[in-house]
C-alpha cells in the first residue's frame, strides 16, 4: 500500500454499478516526509476521509471488490483503506498526520 | 516474494473492517545481498514482526489472502521473518 494525501473528490453521475454510492477521491502519493511524490490518481473511499487527510491506498482489485461488498472480482482496483493518525520510523522520526495539511 | 526490512509503522484508527487488528508497517525492499532496492511501501503484517527485522513479503492479489479467516484490502503482506540468506 501507499501513503497519500486526499486532494479532493470527483463527481460522476453515469458510472459502472460497482461504483454506486461510492465517493471517489483524488489522491496524491506521498514519500516518508509526507511530501508529494509522483502523479495523483483516483481511489474509492471506504472509510469516510476528507480533503487534506493522509490515507493508506491499496492498489489491488480483489481486496477492493471485497471491501465494497462483492464476492467476485469487479472493475475497481484503487481503494482508500485507512486514515493515518501518525507514522513512526526507526530513526525516531514521528510524523503526525491528523490535522496536518499540505 | 521479495526481501525487505521493516523501517516504520503506520497507525490508523479509522480503517477498513477487515484490517482491524492488523498492523500496517513500512518496509524497504532489499536485494539478495540485503541492500535497499526500491521505493518503501506500506504492508500489512500477517505474522507479527518488529522494527529492523528482515522479512519477505508478497505483493498483489496474493496479499489479500494472507489471513486465514478473511480477505483483506491490501496489496502487500509480510509473510515471514528471514533469519539469514545463504548465497
Amino acid at each position: 500500500m501507499q501513503l497519500a494525501r486526499v486532494l479532493g473528490s470527483t463527481v460522476s453521475t453515469i458510472k459502472h454499478p460497482v461504483y454506486a454510492g461510492c465517493k471517489i477521491m483524488v489522491v496524491q502519493p506521498l514519500d516518508l516526509k509526507l511530501k508529494a511524490a509522483g502523479r495523483s490518481w483516483l481511489a474509492v473511499d471506504t472509510v469516510g476521509c476528507g480533503r487534506g487527510e493522509v490515507v493508506v491506498v491499496c492498489d489491488e482489485g480483489r481486496g477492493a471488490a471485497q471491501a465494497l461488498g462483492h464476492d467476485s472480482l469487479q472493475p475497481v482496483r484503487s481503494i482508500i483503506v485507512g486514515i493515518v493518525d501518525y507514522v513512526d520510523l526507526e530513526d525516531g522520526t514521528h510524523l503526525e498526520c491528523r490535522g496536518a495539511q499540505a | 516474494m521479495h526481501l525487505a526490512r521493516v523501517v516504520g509503522t503506520v497507525v490508523s484508527t479509522i480503517k477498513d473492517e477487515a484490517l482491524k487488528g492488523a498492523k500496517l508497517l513500512i518496509i524497504e525492499p532489499l536485494s539478495h545481498d540485503l541492500k535497499p532496492a526500491g521505493e518503501r511501501l506500506v504492508a500489512v503484517d500477517a505474522i507479527g514482526v518488529g522494527y529492523g527485522e528482515h522479512v519477505f513479503f508478497e505483493r498483489s492479489r496474493e496479499a489479500t489472502v494472507a489471513f486465514p479467516d478473511r480477505i483483506v484490502p491490501a496489496d502487500a503482506a509480510i509473510l515471514a521473518v528471514v533469519e539469514r540468506v545463504d548465497l
